[in-house]
């Protein structure tokens, strides 16, 4: 599924404009625990996390992770969003919890790392 | 760790502990150096999930450590040493879901009990050594040939 459909499903705002939303992903990361990011490595995977900090963008660059979503209309800060355009990983955000997003990018055919 | 091969990189990095800010940068630095060399793409994932568990433990627990980041012809080892609490418990420490992280720590996304674990199996070879009230020293390598 592309960037840019992920985004309407999700009613999503996303943050790093300028960035390719035409990529494809088909498998989800989805955890606030950065190590489980890491222990189920999947290049290209888009991962959702309610986690915030600037270590989530460092994990997902570590992780080879294509794009973030952010859960519970959480929004990170301009440092943030400035090293994730920094190392291309588009960044989301949506009001949806973590249960909901996963529940519809499933029902999108959508498949889990973990 | 004895390193009998050929040295054909090397560099240490310092680790200032607590600071979650810069937290995880010796990793993304590594990442930087590992995707311009001609390595196996599995070898550079395991190389670079052990550099930032490594680095990880070292901002989470202890006051300052390096990070040793070594290639040679045969592998890429990776040595930590830091000045901190150490680790009573070794075995322990390596069990998956152990944790001795605080609330914060959690609330930044780590100390899950998945930090050692992780370094484990994305290590060929691992030793921990740790001194209780002063430090641990951590050293893993990644052979190129390997792809586990």
């Amino acid at each position: 599924m592309r960037l840019e459909e992920i985004k309407d499903i999700l009613h999503g705002t996303v943050l790093t404009s300028d960035l390719d939303l035409s990529l494809e992903v088909d498998t989800v990361l989805a955890s606030d625990g950065m190590s489980e990011i890491l222990a189920f490595h999947t290049p290209g995977a888009l991962m959702v996390t309610g986690l915030t900090n600037i270590q989530s963008v460092r994990t997902a660059y570590i992780a080879d992770v294509r794009a973030i979503v952010y859960i519970r209309g959480k929004l990170p800060n301009e440092k943030l969003i400035a090293l994730a355009r920094d190392k291309n990983i588009v960044v989301m955000a949506t009001e949806f919890g973590m249960f909901d997003v996963c529940g519809i990018l499933r029902e999108h055919n959508m498949k889990g790392a973990m | 760790m004895t390193v009998y091969s050929e040295e054909l990189f090397k560099r240490v990095f310092t680790v200032y502990g607590h600071n979650f800010d810069t937290a995880g940068e010796t990793s993304t630095e590594i990442k930087s150096i590992l995707k311009g060399l001609e390595i196996d793409s599995d070898i550079i994932r395991r190389a670079l999930v052990v550099a930032f568990e490594a680095e990880m433990n070292v901002v989470m627990y202890a006051n300052i450590g390096t990070v040793s980041f070594v290639i040679t012809d045969e592998a890429i080892d990776i040595e930590v040493a830091d000045e901190g609490p150490g680790i009573p418990d070794i075995e322990q420490a390596m069990q998956e879901g152990f944790s001795t992280a605080s609330d914060e720590m959690r609330e930044k996304g780590f100390g899950f009990g998945m930090g050692l674990p992780n370094i484990k199996k994305n290590s060929d070879v691992l030793k921990i050594e740790s001194d209780v009230g002063k430090g641990t020293k951590l050293l893993a390598r990644i052979r190129l040939d390997s792809n586990a």
